[in-house]
Formats: C-alpha cells, structure tokens, sequence
C-alpha cells in the first residue's frame, strides 16, 4: 500500500507530511554530517596541495606509489584476519551466551561482553603493549615455564595488532550474533529434529543460515572500524608496516597534505562500500 | 472554532517560558563574551597544557588560558584556517615552520625589546626561520637534540658516541626508532658525513640507505609516547632520535637512561611562541609570551608534565636537580655540535616524507 493512498483514495495532507516529518531530522543529520563532509572531501582530493588547481595526481599517487599501495594491501590483510578470527571466536561465545547461559545470569554475561568497550582504545592498546612486551606478562610465562628461553617478540608486530583489533571486535561480534540467535525460534530446532536432523546437521543446515544476517552485519561492523582504525596498529604494531589511516595521518601532521590525505580517505571509502555491497548482494542471495 | 481557555493558558505559559529561556540564552551569550574578553586562546603543544605552567600566569593576570593542542605544523595551520580571524592570541611551533606561517600573513612582528633575547642562547634564536623579511615573527622558548636515547646500563656508554653504533649488529633488535621524518633523516644525513642545511634531493638515495640500515636494526618506530614505553619497559635500549625529552621526564624513575651527542652531531629542534596578527588581546598575548620566557616560565615550561626540553633562556629559574637532569651545563658543548633541523622545501620535503613511508613499509 502507498503511504499516499488509503483504500483508493488519498492521504490527508497532514498524514502524508508526517512520514517526512519524522525522517527529516535524520535526513538532516545525514545530510549535515555525512554528505556535505564526503562531497568537500571529494572536491579536496581532486585539488593540488600547493594551488588548488583541479587535478587527478592525488589518485595517480596511490595507484603509482608502491608504498602507498602496500598500506591498502597491509589493512586488507589485517582486516581479513581480524574479522574471521573474530567471527570464530564469537560464534561460540554467543552461542554459550544463548543457549548455555541461565535466563537470569544471561544480563550479567552480556555487561561482562561489553566491558571491553568501556575502555579506550589508547588504553586498550597500550595495555595490550605492556602485556605483550619483552619483559610483559605473556613472556615471563613463556620463559618462566621453560617453553622458550628467549622471550619472544610479540610487540610491535602484526600479532599484536591483531589481538588488539580481535580482544575488541570479538565482543561486538559476540553482540550481534547473540542478538540472532535469541530471535531464532525453537521451532525451527524442533521441527529439524522432528525430521531426524541430529544436532550437527540442524546447526549446519538451519541454525547457521538463519544466523547469517548477524555473523554478517557483526562482520561488516568489524571490518568497516578495524579498516579506518589509527590507534591500534599505530600502538602495537611499532610502525614496523603501515596501514591506510597511518598514511593518511601521515599526509596531515606536518605537511599539512588534506588533498592527498582526502584522495587517501576516499579510496579508503570506497573499499569499503564495495564490502557492503557485497555483504548486501551475498545476504540477498541467502535469503533467496 | 472553540478556544480551551486551558489550551490558551498553557499556550501562554509556554510563551512565557520561551521568553525566559531566550532572556537566559541571550543573557549567557553576553556572559559568554564577556568571558571571551578575558580569555586568552594558544594553540599549544602538550606541556603547555601543564595546569603547573598556566597557574601561576593566570592568576597573576585574571585570566582564563584556553589552549588547544595540535600535533605537526600541518594540523595547526589547519585548525587556524578553520578558525574565524581572532579566534587565537599565540602559537607554538616548530621554529623551522615560522615562515609558514608569516607566508599565510598569520603573525604579528614581535617586539624585540620586550622581550629578553640577550638571555637566550646564541644558537637557539635561528634568526634563520624567526626573522622574516627584517622582523622578527618567534621566539625560541625551549629546544633540544634529536638524537641517541639510552639505557646506560644495557649498552655502553662509548658506543653512543658515534651513529655508527645504530647500524652495527650488536644492537641488532635493540633499537627504537622516533616516529618523525624530519630529523631522524637528519641524523641519517649526520651518520654519512653530510650537513642537515645543505640536503638536497641527490642526497635522499645515500640516505635512504642509512635509514634501511637502521630499519633492519630497530625493533619499533614509535611515536613519543611508545618510543619512551619502549626504552622505559626494557623493550629496546636505545632510542634514534629521542634526546633529553625522552630521558629527563623518566630520571626520577629511572636513572639509568641517558642521552648522548655523539661525535657526528645531532640534530637541533626548537619550538617558537608567535603572536597571531588578527589576536583581539595583543597585549595579554604579549604577557603570555614574556611570562614563558621569565625564569620561571621557562622552567616551569622546561619540565611540563608532559616532555622536558632546554628553556631557551639562559637565566631559567630551575633547581640544580633539573638543571643535573637537563645537562645544563653541558650545552655549550652540545650545542657547537649540533645541526639545524632539516628544513625542505614542499618539494623536496613530500620526497623526504615518501622516503619514510618506504623506510616504514621495508621488511
């Protein structure tokens, strides 16, 4: 039914403008905060840094620029291993979550689960950094237990990063998924049973496509701040390789680069749409 | 169409509230301006956020010091073209950027005979960057040495006397590197036998080779805080580019880090306070600025919470303690020794800073 009709017949005027009413204010956020920003940005990356001339060399640098081009096939490949760590590790925890825990202690679960948001990421980081480092916590065990006789680096490496981005991303993950499966209907289960489905095959044939939605959208959140996140590579990673915002806040600190670091932002940008997209088109797929 | 006199009582009140609401808004607006008078706005590095540097002047002036900090002249200069003209009263910056920013006809001239450049030391005044067509636009107020941080007691001593150290294999993985292009090019330049004023691009190539050498030898290239981690938890011993404001703020804890200028030099940095031209409160700008450089500014600003670094003023009002920390007495050496912080053109400075991306990126 059109929101314009009613049996036929059209709406009120007053009926009619409510809708609006009540998506303006978010429209206007939007437009206020996210278009009107990522079109100046556009313009930015399509100026020369010394004039402000039109030119497209900001773009030619990154395609051109082998360093430049590794920092997007740096946070491509941390993103990649963050994300599917996370969704490992968060699926059971939101299944114990669901499934295991009491009704009753399930609240206290979750406000353990979300703990680990209520800390900074520069917090975080640097903890991580003291726990992980040479004389950490990490390598006192190792060494103390005779599993090794050198401590072992572990800060200032991409393990670090990726326990960092996993130690935060596996609770939000663990969120959405719960979300899903507290929404799935025992009787799904039951009626899979009722067919002489064991518990594997109910998992792998129902419970999982049912819960895609939330492994999905948990994943996609995941990679969109793990791709765009500065402190935690730039923490525990020791700058041994660069990500995209490093090099992007690299254009900005000294020299002051915003045309190079919008075309940065923008590309940046749009790996990330195409994530989306697909994640759209493969979820669309699913439920088809 | 009937009126609910309850209806128009309510609408009369809600008039009424609006009113007061607009009288309360407008009324805080002109307390908020009338604030703003009072008020003196620097755009700052962190220790001059040190509550223990702005007391004493805010105090003595009846004023309120808003401060805003900002990392690399880039970001700053940006916050100011975003501000209205007047926004800001002073600067800190680096003192190789002044001229960027008279460039964009942001700063005042300052007044050189209110201010005591006859106390300062002779090589920190960098006449070269402050002065800019006949006048004078900052003011050093606190530099110091790029150069080799250490852990005394891990490596030895005699080896921080030469850069060679850096790339020699005993060191191997036990090497922080300070996180900025600028001078840790330049004490690649000092390594290879090569002056920081005189670096030109058909340099890059030979220097590019001694940061690889470097890189293959550190364990980290850090930012500030995580460079001074590093050095502090055991992580590495030494630290290329990091000086007295890496060591001096941790003495007290511990005393066994160090800093050294090794025979090939180090590399100078300086930060100047500048006046914006558009400032509302010149004359409060002025206090602020002679208040830095008293003696006791300068040693309040010295030792900020947040770095130590040499007060520029010779006649500092710092303890023999701090003065030990600092090796004040030693500058006069230090200072023959030391280079100018590298200062490219646009040109040659976007080459400098893709050769560190591809330094960042080598395995």
């Amino acid at each position: 039914m059109s929101i314009t009709e009613n049996n036929g017949q059209a709406l009120p005027r007053a009926d009619r403008a409510l809708p609006w009413a009540l998506v303006t204010p978010a429209l206007g956020w939007t437009l206020l905060f996210f278009v009107l920003p990522f079109i100046a940005m556009g313009l930015s990356s399509l100026t020369a840094h010394d004039g402000g001339a039109f030119t497209l060399s900001n773009y030619s640098e990154f395609f051109t620029n082998p360093s430049y081009w590794q920092a997007m096939v740096n946070s491509l490949q941390v993103t990649a291993i963050v994300t599917v760590i996370s969704v490992l590790l968060a699926y059971p925890f939101a299944w114990i979550l669901a499934e295991q825990v009491p009704e009753r202690w399930q609240r206290l679960a979750l406000m353990l689960a979300v703990l680990p948001f209520w800390t900074s990421y520069v917090v975080r980081s640097y903890s991580w950094l003291l726990v992980l480092a040479q004389n950490g916590v990490v390598n006192r065990a190792l060494t103390g237990s005779g599993l090794f006789n050198e401590p072992v680096q572990l800060a200032n490496t991409r393990l670090a990063t990726v326990i960092g981005f996993v130690h935060f991303f596996v609770m939000l993950l663990t969120l959405t998924i719960f979300a899903n499966l507290k929404q799935l209907s025992p009787s799904y289960r039951k009626a899979a049973a009722d067919l002489g489905a064991g518990p594997v095959r109910t998992f792998l044939h129902v419970v999982l496509p049912l819960t895609l939605p939330g492994i999905m959208v948990g994943a996609f959140l995941t990679f969109v701040l793990c791709i765009g996140d500065y402190i935690t590579p730039q923490i525990l990673g020791g700058n041994n390789e660069l990500l995209m915002p490093q090099l992007v806040m690299m254009q900005i600190g000294r020299r002051g680069d915003f045309p190079l670091a919008s075309a940065l932002s923008i590309i940046l940008m749009a790996v990330v749409t195409v994530a989306y997209l697909a994640c759209a088109r493969w979820l669309k797929i699913e439920r088809a | 169409m009937t009126v609910n006199p309850a209806s128009t009582n309510a609408l009369s009140s809600l008039k009424t509230r609006l009113r007061a609401a607009c009288a309360a808004t407008a009324l805080l607006l002109a307390t908020g301006s009338l604030a703003q008078a009072a008020d003196l706005n620097a755009l700052i590095w962190c220790d001059h956020a040190d509550p223990a540097l702005l007391q004493p002047f805010e105090t003595a002036n009846n004023v309120k010091v808003n401060v805003k900090e900002f990392e690399g002249t880039g970001a700053g200069l940006a916050i100011v073209e975003q501000s209205q003209p007047g926004d800001w009263d002073v600067m800190v910056i680096d003192s190789i950027d002044v001229p960027r920013g008279v460039e964009k006809g942001l700063f005042e001239p300052l007044p050189e005979d209110k201010l005591p450049f006859a106390d300062l030391f002779a090589q920190v005044k960098m006449d070269g960057s402050t002065i800019v067509g006949g006048k004078r636009y900052g003011i050093t107020e606190k530099f110091g040495y790029n150069t080799i941080g250490f852990n005394k007691t891990k490596v030895d001593p005699a080896d921080m006397q030469s850069l060679a150290s850096l790339t020699s294999d005993k060191y191997k993985g036990k090497v922080a590197i300070y996180d900025y292009y600028l001078p840790v090019i330049g004490m690649a330049a000092l390594a290879i036998g090569k002056r920081t004023a005189d670096l030109t691009e058909a340099d890059l190539p030979a220097i590019k080779a001694e940061l690889l050498k470097m890189k293959a030898n550190a364990k980290l290239v850090g930012e500030v805080t995580a460079s001074q981690t590093a050095l502090a938890t055991g992580e590495v011993d030494i630290l290329v580019g990091g000086g007295e404001w890496v060591t001096a703020g941790l003495a007290k804890e511990n005393p066994a880090l160090d800093f050294s200028i090794p025979k090939e030099g180090a590399v100078l940095w300086s930060q100047s306070l500048a006046m914006f031209k558009d400032s509302k409160n010149k004359d409060m700008a002025l206090k602020f600025i002679q208040y830095i450089m008293s003696p006791e500014g300068q040693a309040r600003l010295a030792t900020s919470s947040c770095y130590w670094g040499m007060p520029s003023n010779t006649k500092a009002a710092l303890t023999d303690d701090q003065k030990k920390v600092l090796r004040f007495d030693e500058q006069p050496q230090f200072l023959a020794r030391a280079q100018a912080y590298p200062a490219p053109n646009a040109d040659l400075d976007k080459k400098m800073q893709d050769m560190w991306t591809e330094m960042l990126q080598a395995k």
